[in-house]
């Protein structure tokens, strides 16, 4: 165990024959933390998180997820963790409540916990009038909070989101981050990923990758000092052009 | 004209490219050719022989010797009693079953008849049937031979094999088997360059491109025509090097059905591919209306005059039906365009109504 | 143990809602059962037979007559032209021509032998052998008629006792000669296969292209778990179709049960174990839905004509036959076969069955192998 940090990741490489997607990116996420991991598309936030989330395997370098060793232990780490992929995760031929039960069945849960917490889910979201509605039928951005809880169904440690708030309008993107919030008051570490920039201010701490690397690690207010620019999205301009 | 020979240029780079496609295109009938060549026969070579001879004397095991001489037959057991008999042939180690009656030489001393019973196994029933006749036939000679010498009333058959002296179903099958495969490298062929153009999105530029629809079809058919040649070409050179099926016909006629043959699946691929939107339904349509039609009913394995007359019927618009025949009589029977105008307009006919309404798909794309 | 009854139970789900998958297992397996088992066949009956008779003595035209009613010919077409018959067999309208000489009668009074000329259209392979003999066993049953006739009439009966040989004919669990019963049983393991691979991969590669299999994954779910939930609802689904075939064939084809309908479920149900793991192994290889289809069909397609199904394995060349041993479906047409046609029991089928035993679990090992939650 590594004390306070939910993720560390030291010198974490991935490379795809020729193509080095992830090059030897070193951070840690402490518990509790909102940590908005920036860039643009491709720059390799999405391969850095399959890595975290034990979906692909590193090609060196070393990271640990709630204290577990991802080359290693990576079965042990998906106990503790959620994940909302860029790709839609719910069934969209399931109904709301049916997808609800399956995850928490995955999980372990049992009958009652799975109950209360879809009943809970449902009234927080104020989407209870959903529970037997098929996933297909009900909007996107309501889709999105709806994955979001699943993801955290089973009280994780820490839970990756990888562009969540990808298509979705601006209302519903600031009801998302409410719920981000939410989660992280509660004790939940959270990793997400956006290439949205203005998001980096809603986070404790970011980091922006440019061609696999980390440009910048900071929070939003030290990062804007130290690069003197007036907004994370001039910072972000000024580091791509750089490269 | 310099429009449709750009698209044209572009799909060979398509193709020389995509080099793990294109072996496959040329590679997959070649060898399919050859396993189905070797696998797919109805021939009766050798037929595991079962003997139940319960009290052996010279005639039965005269009788024996010539079964044992005959070729045909590998007499697997020889058993004293029918018990074990029904268990042979459910596991199929006997195909057939020859069982003489104790006392047989001395019947016929005496002049009374004696029985042979021959059991063929007909769950196939035409292999049950040969394994009969053949068995037969060894009995009869020997009784012509060994016991009415030259004083029976004969009727002599000379049989005479037409088109395959050999009978070899291979000769049968090859020709056919030439039509399925390149149904399936044609459906193959036009699966793959239409979809790929609907999944990146290139298609609906090329559509709105000033390129008439038919050029963009004929772009697109024209080099996997060739590609289809080199097919034809390839599984003829097999039918003749492998298999030995004779040419007695004429090869440049051959090639230029089986040209026009794969213009006729590949038209039906287009069609298939513009009229439908979902790729999985595509795909399904294509193998589903191509593939099976021409394996059943096409006359490619199964004879078609062993068909109820609706199957029958339907068969009439399978291109391959068509095809079979023209390759059928142009190696086995050395027919030419004479006997054969018949299925070839068929196939013309058939290649210009496809072409036309995949045009007007088409064109209905770019109006819907 | 939840995991998978949690992911089970949301399987069968799917598979319910999904009107095109359904109709994928119920409706086309049927469909093709029907047509298959029509179009299927090998049956030779009535061929159309082209007489030259240029004797025309009361004699040829008892040879003719009986030809005639044998059922298994058909009189198409008569002339005193070889040519025309010649033609009649070049353009395929006739299967035979019965050449009967000029001297037919006259040369059987006199020398006790006549030929006549029989031209078989071979194109037709091995039919063209089962012509010939049953038109030889015609001729030669015409030639014992007239023996026995002048036996008869003949002055000294004494002379004419010949030591004969009655040879009797048996055909074993067939004797109707019907094709239906040798090719159903084998299309129902076609249709049970096709079931169990392509829709497990069609199933797994859905999952991979929409991306829920990556949720999955994210899961603790095990590897063995998440393949037994998939895998469950296809296995029964199989069964039914199984079923479904059966009562199929034996309603609209009247085939033979004649052995354990217990003993063949059994035996699918291993079976269907290799079907299953082969459509998880091909969803490993693909991205797509349409590549499992593509992929599935093409496999398929050669183990399916490889096995015996609808050309019989003795008559492979003999080393396709060895090969064929690899070829699960090979056996399982077998048992089929062998099961409901000719009634075997569990020792009659015991190498089959084991040999495919040996597959599923060798098929299902590697399949699960090849399965992993994280990419290399």
């Amino acid at each position: 165990m590594t004390g306070d940090a939910a993720i560390t990741a030291s010198e974490l490489t991935r490379r795809f024959g020729g193509f080095t997607a992830v090059d030897r990116i070193t951070f840690d996420v402490r518990a509790g933390e909102v940590f908005g991991f920036l860039g643009a598309n491709g720059a390799g936030k999405t391969t850095a998180i399959r890595m975290l989330t034990g979906l692909l395997a590193p090609s060196s370098g070393r990271a640990t997820v709630a204290g577990y060793d991802i080359a290693r232990e990576a079965e042990r780490i998906k106990r503790r963790i959620g994940y909302m992929s860029q790709r839609f995760s719910l069934y969209e031929d399931l109904t709301v409540r049916e997808n609800i039960r399956l995850y928490g069945g995955i999980y372990g849960l049992s009958d009652r916990d799975i109950r209360d917490r879809t009943a809970q889910m449902l009234a927080r979201l104020g989407l209870a009038h959903t529970a037997d509605q098929f996933v297909r039928a009900i909007p996107l951005g309501w889709r999105q909070k709806l994955a979001f809880s699943v993801a955290l169904l089973h009280e994780p440690r820490v839970v990756f989101l990888d562009e969540p708030t990808s298509g979705v309008d601006p209302i519903t993107r600031r009801q998302f981050w409410e719920l981000i919030y939410e989660a992280a008051a509660a004790g939940t570490t959270v990793l997400v990923t956006t290439h949205y920039m203005d998001e980096a201010e809603y986070c404790d701490r970011i980091s922006i990758m440019v061609g696999g690397r980390i440009a910048a690690l900071g929070t939003p207010a030290e990062l804007k000092q130290s690069f003197t620019v007036p907004s994370i999205d001039d910072l972000f301009v000024r580091l791509a052009r750089d490269t | 004209m310099s429009a449709l020979a750009g698209l044209v240029r572009k799909e060979v780079f398509h193709i020389l490219r995509d080099r793990r496609t294109l072996v496959v295109i040329v590679a997959m009938p070649i060898l399919q050719v050859i396993l189905f060549g070797y696998a797919i026969r109805t021939d009766v070579d050798r037929v595991r022989l079962a003997i139940v001879d319960p009290a052996p004397d010279p005639a039965t095991l005269a009788l024996r010797a010539r079964f044992a001489a005959a070729g045909v037959f590998d007499t697997v057991a020889v058993l004293p009693d029918a018990r074990s008999l029904e268990s042979l042939f459910r596991r199929g180690a006997a195909q057939g079953a020859v069982l003489f009656e104790p006392g047989f030489s001395e019947r016929l001393g005496r002049g009374l008849a004696g029985t042979v019973l021959i059991v063929g196994d007909a769950s196939e029933p035409n292999t049950g049937s040969i394994v009969q006749a053949y068995a037969a036939s060894v009995v009869q000679t020997y009784v012509l031979d060994e016991l009415a010498r030259g004083q029976r009333l004969q009727i002599v058959p000379t049989v005479r094999m037409r088109f395959n002296p050999t009978r070899e179903s291979s000769n049968l099958f090859v020709p056919g088997l030439m039509a399925f495969v390149l149904t399936i490298v044609s459906s193959l062929m036009t699966a793959i360059s239409l979809t790929r153009e609907k999944e990146t999105g290139t298609l609906e530029a090329l559509l709105v491109s000033p390129l008439r629809p038919w050029q963009i079809i004929a772009g697109k058919v024209a080099p996997y025509l060739v590609v289809g040649f080199i097919s034809v070409l390839g599984v003829v050179a097999e039918a003749r090097l492998v298999f030995g099926v004779p040419l007695r016909g004429s090869l440049a006629l051959l090639l230029l059905e089986g040209v026009l043959f794969i213009l006729v699946s590949l038209s039906l691929g287009i069609l298939i591919s513009a009229r439908t939107s979902s790729q999985r339904v595509a795909m399904m349509g294509a193998l589903v209306g191509t593939m099976l039609p021409t394996m059943l009913l096409s006359g490619f394995i199964f004879p078609l005059e062993s068909m109820p007359l609706p199957l029958r019927a339907i068969s009439v618009i399978v291109p391959a039906r068509w095809f079979v025949l023209v390759a059928r009589s142009i190696m086995l029977k050395g027919t030419g365009l004479a006997y054969l105008w018949q299925p070839t307009l068929v196939l013309m006919v058939m290649a210009a109504v496809l072409l036309v309404a995949s045009t007007r798909a088409f064109h209905e794309r770019l109006e819907g | 143990m939840r995991p998978i009854l949690f992911l089970a139970r949301a399987e069968v789900l799917h598979v319910v809602r999904d009107r095109a998958t359904l109709a994928q297992c119920l409706i086309v397996p049927i469909v093709q059962l029907l047509v298959l088992s029509n179009a299927a066949t090998f049956q030779i009956r009535n061929t159309p037979t082209y007489v030259v008779d240029l004797d025309r003595s009361t004699t040829s035209r008892g040879l003719v007559t009986r030809f005639a009613a044998s059922g298994h010919f058909r009189v198409a077409g008569e002339s005193a032209s070889l040519d025309r018959a010649n033609e009649a067999l070049l353009r395929g309208e006739v299967t035979m021509v019965l050449a009967i000489p000029r001297d037919f009668e006259t040369s059987l009074v006199r020398t006790s032998a006549a030929p006549v000329e029989l031209s078989v259209n071979a194109e037709k392979g091995s039919a063209a052998g089962i012509v010939q003999a049953y038109a030889s066993a015609i001729v030669s049953a015409y030639a014992a008629e007239l023996e026995t006739v002048r036996g008869a009439r003949a002055v000294d009966r004494q002379a004419f006792r010949r030591p004969i040989v009655d040879v009797r004919t048996r055909s074993w669990y067939n004797p109707a000669l019907n094709y239906r019963d040798y090719m159903v049983p084998g299309i129902l393991v076609a249709l049970v296969t096709l079931i169990g691979t392509l829709l497990t991969a069609q199933n797994i590669a859905r999952e991979k292209e929409l991306g829920t299999l990556e949720q999955l994954n994210v899961t603790p779910i095990t590897r063995g778990q998440f393949i037994a939930a998939k895998l469950l609802p296809f296995w029964v689904l199989g069964l039914v179709d199984l079923a479904i075939g059966l009562l199929v064939g034996a309603l609209v084809f009247s085939i033979p049960i004649r052995g354990s309908l217990l003993l063949l479920f059994g035996a699918a149900t291993i079976y269907l174990v290799v079907a299953l793991a082969i459509g998880l192994w091909i969803s490993t290889m693909v991205e797509t839905q349409q590549q499992a289809m593509f992929v599935t069909f093409f496999v398929m397609n050669i183990y399916l004509l490889m096995s015996g199904l609808f050309t019989p394995i003795d008559s492979m060349a003999p080393w396709v036959q060895v090969v064929s041993q690899a070829n699960p479906v090979r056996h399982f047409v077998t048992i089929s076969r062998a099961v409901l046609v000719k009634g075997a029991g569990i020792t009659d089928i015991a190498r089959p069955l084991l040999i495919l035993v040996a597959f599923a679990v060798v098929t299902l090992t590697l399949a699960v192998r090849q399965y992993s939650k994280r990419a290399a």
